[in-house]
């Protein structure tokens, strides 16, 4: 006899997780399901496309990161026709990216993951959103939040033609060169977003790193998997967003391997399961052991943290400072604890606001010189880069027209998802005893995947409010018993 | 007197729209002056049942946006549709199909077998594929199960106006939301954007010649293509002329030809008809082998004639959809 709990969204139900959870006799969890109901196919359709507009078509993948899509497949036409782009054309890319970075973790943690910590994670649950968050800090932070992320996001769309589907990347570099002018104004705007990002560090250490309880909610075994962790990094091994090699440390924080994209498949694997409709990676010198923690498990974590874990260090100087406090305060590299993502997200923050402003103040990204004509006949590409929400693979086969062939896209969350599962599986069987369910057990699930920013649909991160939920409670002839209800 | 009641819903979509309505910043705070935004569920409480509690046609107005693939989004649709005076498709999924849309070129068998089983980084012995029901050792789980095909939101309701784009333009969404306020709407089937080719309104429109005669057609990453001058002077397949104005051509100012996410004008029927009568008429021979061997560097016609419309195309669906053959 087991009761079954389902905790779906009932109001976003296309890009939305679904969990299930399967209670025993004694009202304590048997297993706890973590489902992605969408796919929308955009491997198949992929084929027939010219490959000089994957850029475009997949970016829309994902309104909220179109941006990490379009620099993923221009990097892999890049590769499909064995074209460099022109340095002025490879640092606009990353001028851009690092730009749409700090937005994209800014919005995350002031919207969404952040009222779980600056608000606390058992507060009232109508306190616990953007609001909250704005009485904690002040209504003055809502307005520069919101000014912040118009003004970058302006110059996303200077660069980049349009913020939501930007159309500048090509084959051997970018469609558009940068004035002067434009680049001062990417001055202006990287100051304010290394500014911005000081800030966000500073509440985030009044607020929740003076709370003890908060520290010990990170710190606590149900938000604890010991797995291995990938990242792109630099040749110095320091955190990379936009390009490098794969660098994967084991549970033990030492390297495990480190390889160039092009290998990714001697070293990423995807399992199927009849349950759901994502795809669970693993690490293929490893193997498949189930949804298990540990080294003989492949199961690895993308990510902010997994990103800090599988690096030496940041490449900028203040990201650097952030990183060392960061390892001093939860015990040294590797950090376990999911809910440290917060804080390695804005540790990321200034990292990529400092990346920014480096770029910008370099007055080679208003060199006029920003394409080289592919000359060489297409045949294969591949393409990584970090996603906010972990790394993305783009891999593109044509005929000698550039032509798609096959296309296979390994998207962030799907690197995290087993991780996920395990921890929304294990965040349950810790809170859940008796068959006692309430709207604070729940958010206390619910922080265990949201710390993970996941992406299904990819919007579910972004926008202001929670991730509402319904909880449905059967017997075991699927008679409704009672809901609860988190909006 | 009450403020109209408004209502947002997605479908199979992507986040950009909503993503787009938050773009709209500051300029939404004077609509939302105006209405009373009762159901929008990516930042709003109110859930289904509170709709479904809702007289019929209570919500003056509800922008729907995103591609309809599952009986879920059917059931929204149409409950939508009961309580709502006006339907407002939202962007190019909604009123066209979309870029998803391309995904009606395969059969659903095709996209599993492709996703599941033959991609390179797969590892599947057993050759799973997820299933609308699993019996696991706890119970039973279940996922929604997915048409065979994309629609466009009008050929699941009745639509009553479009916003056009991908994702429609923030000066569009704030034009139309006044519209309804001083009801000043349109003929129902509107499309809520300029009723003129993107041509009219390009930044490079100068440049391009009286007689426009292009001698073949190129691809964007094969040339370096001059940053004031006509793309499709240029050779470059800029669908401009076959697409509706009201973007203000951000991707031709990125130096980039427009792809067609705002549809045809309501003078065209297909978007990708019209699109080839363009070419057909600019192009600079009279050779009819000549002709054919210009076209065939045309490497996608499909999707690129019809990269947004597909589904709201005369091609249309799959073909198994007309008791067709299967790929």
């Amino acid at each position: 006899m087991s009761r079954k709990i389902v905790i779906d969204p009932i109001t976003r139900l296309e890009g939305h997780g679904k969990i299930d959870i399967f209670l025993n006799d004694a009202g304590n969890v048997e297993r706890a399901y973590f489902q992605v109901p969408e796919l929308r196919g955009f491997e198949k359709f992929a084929e027939g496309r010219p490959a000089e507009d994957m850029p475009q078509i997949t970016s829309r993948i994902c309104g909220v990161c179109p941006t990490a899509h379009h620099m993923a497949a221009t990097k892999a036409v890049d590769d499909l026709y064995q074209v460099a782009p022109p340095p002025a054309a490879k640092k606009i890319r990353e001028l851009v990216y690092s730009t749409f970075y700090v937005e994209d973790h800014a919005l995350h943690f002031f919207f969404l993951g952040g009222p779980d910590f600056v608000v606390g994670p058992t507060a009232p649950k109508a306190e616990r959103n953007i609001l909250g968050v704005l009485g904690k800090v002040g209504l003055e932070i809502g307005k520069e939040v919101i000014g912040l992320r118009k003004e970058l996001r302006d110059l996303i769309s200077l660069a980049g033609g349009k913020v939501i589907h930007p159309v500048f990347g090509l084959p051997g570099g970018v469609s558009r060169a940068l004035t002067e002018e434009d680049r001062q104004q990417f001055v202006a705007g990287a100051a304010h977003a290394v500014r911005f990002a000081r800030f966000s560090l500073g509440i985030f250490n009044d607020v929740v790193l003076k709370n003890p309880k908060y520290v010990e909610w990170i710190l606590s075994d149900t938000y604890t998997h010991k797995t291995y962790y990938m990242g792109l990094v630099d040749r110095n091994n320091r955190v990379n967003f936009y390009d490098g090699d794969l660098r994967v440390v084991g549970p033990d924080g030492r390297e495990f391997v480190k390889f160039p994209a092009r290998d990714y498949l001697q070293h990423v694997a995807e399992h199927v399961e009849p349950w759901s409709y994502i795809k669970f990676c693993y690490l293929k010198d490893v193997g498949w052991n189930g949804f298990n923690e540990g080294a003989d498990s492949g199961v690895y974590g993308v990510a902010p943290l997994a990103r800090l874990n599988a690096a030496d260090g940041m490449a900028t100087p203040e990201a650097q400072a952030a990183y060392e406090q960061f390892y001093q305060t939860l015990g040294g590299r590797p950090v376990h604890h999911t809910l440290a993502n917060h804080w390695a997200r804005l540790i990321e923050l200034l990292h990529a606001a400092e990346r920014m402003q480096e770029l910008a103040n370099d007055p080679e990204v208003a060199s006029p010189e920003v394409r080289t004509i592919p000359r060489e006949t297409p045949r294969e590409g591949i393409g990584v880069v970090e996603a906010p929400r972990g790394t993305l693979f783009h891999h593109y086969q044509t005929d000698e027209r550039g032509v798609i062939t096959k296309a296979n896209l390994i998207v962030a969350t799907q690197n995290n998802a087993a991780r996920i599962a395990m921890s929304v599986d294990k965040a349950a069987r810790g809170l859940i005893h008796n068959g006692q369910v309430d709207d604070g057990i729940l958010n206390l699930i619910e922080m265990a995947f949201r710390a993970y920013d996941p992406c299904h649909g990819c919007a579910t991160h972004a926008l202001p409010g929670q991730m509402p939920l319904l909880v449905s409670i059967y017997d075991p002839e699927h008679r409704l018993l009672r809901t609860v209800r988190r909006d | 007197m009450s403020k109209p009641k408004v209502g947002f819903y997605w479908c199979a979509s992507c986040g950009g729209c909503e993503e787009a309505v938050v773009d709209l910043a500051e300029t939404i705070l004077k609509v939302v002056d105006a209405v009373d935004i009762v159901f929008w569920p990516v930042a709003l409480d109110f859930k289904r049942a509170d709709v479904e509690a809702m007289e019929n046609g209570a919500l003056a107005v509800s922008f729907v946006n995103g591609a309809i693939r599952t009986s879920e989004q059917e059931e929204m649709a149409e409950l939508l549709r009961a309580k709502s005076q006006l339907i407002v498709a939202f962007g190019s999924c909604s009123h066209l199909g979309g870029i998803p849309g391309l995904a009606n070129l395969h059969h659903q068998a095709g996209i599993f077998r492709r996703v599941y089983q033959e991609a390179p980084s797969v590892v599947n012995p057993e050759n799973t594929v997820p299933q609308w029901r699993t019996e696991v050792p706890e119970g039973t789980l279940t996922l929604p199960v997915f048409h065979d095909t994309v629609k466009s939101l009008d050929q699941t309701i009745d639509v009553d106006y479009y916003l056009p784009g991908c994702p429609p333009p923030v000066k569009l969404i704030v034009g139309a939301v006044m519209a309804i306020l001083e009801n000043r709407l349109p003929a129902k089937g509107a499309v809520l954007a300029p009723d003129i080719a993107l041509c009219h309104e390009c930044p490079r429109k100068d440049s391009k010649p009286e007689k426009l005669l292009i001698k073949e057609f190129k691809r964007p990453h094969e040339m370096l293509t001059d940053s004031r001058q006509c793309l499709l002077a240029q050779g470059l397949l800029c669908l401009g002329p076959a697409t509706r104005s009201g973007c203000e051509a951000p991707c031709v100012g990125a130096n980039m030809p427009c792809t067609g996410c705002l549809g045809p004008t309501s003078h065209v029927k297909d978007q990708g008809a019209k699109v080839l009568s363009a070419l057909a008429s600019i192009l600079d021979s009279n050779d009819e082998e000549q002709i054919e061997a210009r076209l065939d560097d045309i490497v996608d016609p499909v999707g690129t004639f019809y990269r947004y419309s597909l589904p709201a195309s005369f091609l249309y669906a799959h073909p198994s959809a007309n008791g067709g053959p299967q790929p």
